[in-house]
């Protein structure tokens, strides 16, 4: 059995999963995105090909490619397509009936301030396209929504300008990541800051979350509205139950093994070679 | 052992450093990407783009 595994820089994430296909007798065939080309017809000999880029705009574009060239993806680029992209995942959302916050997008500075006094204050602005907690904005009041526009409209680039405004959650002061692999949801950690964001990237700390059922059915729930695979899901424990907030599909799990007790990259290979005999 | 591009201090390497990798120097604390392993090579490592992560 041929595993590839699409990389650019390895991190610690790529160097457990490395390990727990060895462990499983399969040696993964490296292949790194910047020495990359592919022809639209053909792709190297692998069975599957595992996405771990660090790149969005790369794994996206390669996945469609590979797929095109027979080798079935995790995740696919049908849900790299949609997690990659906020505005996509809202209304994959919604469209399976998922509780999560409120949101509005809008395309000028003047109907994205109409649709945050909508909204009600304080919102959340995000890029469409963009991870690790970077360039959100919380915005408390009128003053800060006119800067804050103005300055993406002026200084971003075009992406900057397709305005995604989310609801302010109160989470008090945590939230949950949930690991989904295939149907199940095997762990979850809470993410606890001082911060209103609260990505391990910017510093939040990892602890120990308890799938409960609740947990479990939504975030289960969320990852077949993407189109399921291998993601995390990011909930908010709100007054109303818990909201999904975003879908990420090149998850990062370096906190959670020894927080959960749950070997994760061990259970992503071995789903992995599941889907690569079927 | 080689050498940090940025401070010239020490690194050890893993073994099971791997070409690709992301290592940081423990003195001055520069993200470097492992270039080769035979000599060992570092370089730094390229900056987050707009689309890294998750």
């Amino acid at each position: 059995m041929k595993i590839g595994l699409l990389h650019s820089l390895i991190r610690k994430e790529e160097k457990l999963l490395i390990e727990a296909f060895r462990n499983a007798g399969v040696e993964p065939v490296m292949i790194d995105d910047r020495k990359l080309i592919l022809d639209f017809h053909t792709a190297p000999e692998i069975d599957i090909l595992v996405e771990r880029s660090i790149n969005h705009s790369r794994a996206l574009h390669a996945l469609r490619l590979f797929e095109s060239a027979g080798i079935p993806c995790v995740n696919s680029h049908h849900v790299s397509q949609i997690c990659g992209d906020k505005l996509l995942t809202t209304a994959a959302l919604k469209d399976c009936g998922i509780a999560q916050p409120k949101c509005r997008v809008a395309f000028t500075e003047e109907s994205a301030l109409q649709a945050i006094e909508e909204l009600g204050y304080p919102v959340v602005l995000k890029p469409a396209v963009g991870s690790w907690g970077r360039l959100l904005s919380k915005i408390n009041d009128r003053d800060a929504a006119e800067t804050v526009l103005e300055h993406k409209s002026v200084l971003g680039s075009y992406h900057h300008s397709i305005f995604y405004i989310q609801q302010y959650i109160e989470k008090g002061g945590r939230d949950i990541r949930s690991f989904v692999v295939g149907d199940e949801c095997i762990a979850a950690i809470y993410r606890t800051s001082d911060h209103w964001i609260t990505n391990t990237a910017r510093g939040a700390q990892a602890s120990k979350c308890e799938v409960t059922d609740d947990v479990a059915q939504i975030s289960v729930a969320a990852a077949t509205a993407v189109g399921g695979g291998i993601v995390a899901v990011d909930l908010f424990e709100s007054d109303g139950g818990l909201l999904v907030n975003e879908v990420n599909y090149t998850m990062e799990f370096r906190n959670s093994i020894d927080t959960t007790g749950i070997d994760i990259p061990a259970v992503v290979a071995s789903y992995v070679i599941e889907q690569a005999g079927k | 052992m080689a050498e940090c591009p940025v401070c010239a201090g020490e690194i050890e390497l893993a073994d099971d450093a791997m070409v690709g990798e992301l290592v940081v120097c423990n003195e001055c604390g520069a993200e470097l990407e492992i270039t080769g392993l035979d000599p060992v090579k570092l370089d730094e490592a390229p900056s987050a783009e707009e689309d890294w992560g998750q």
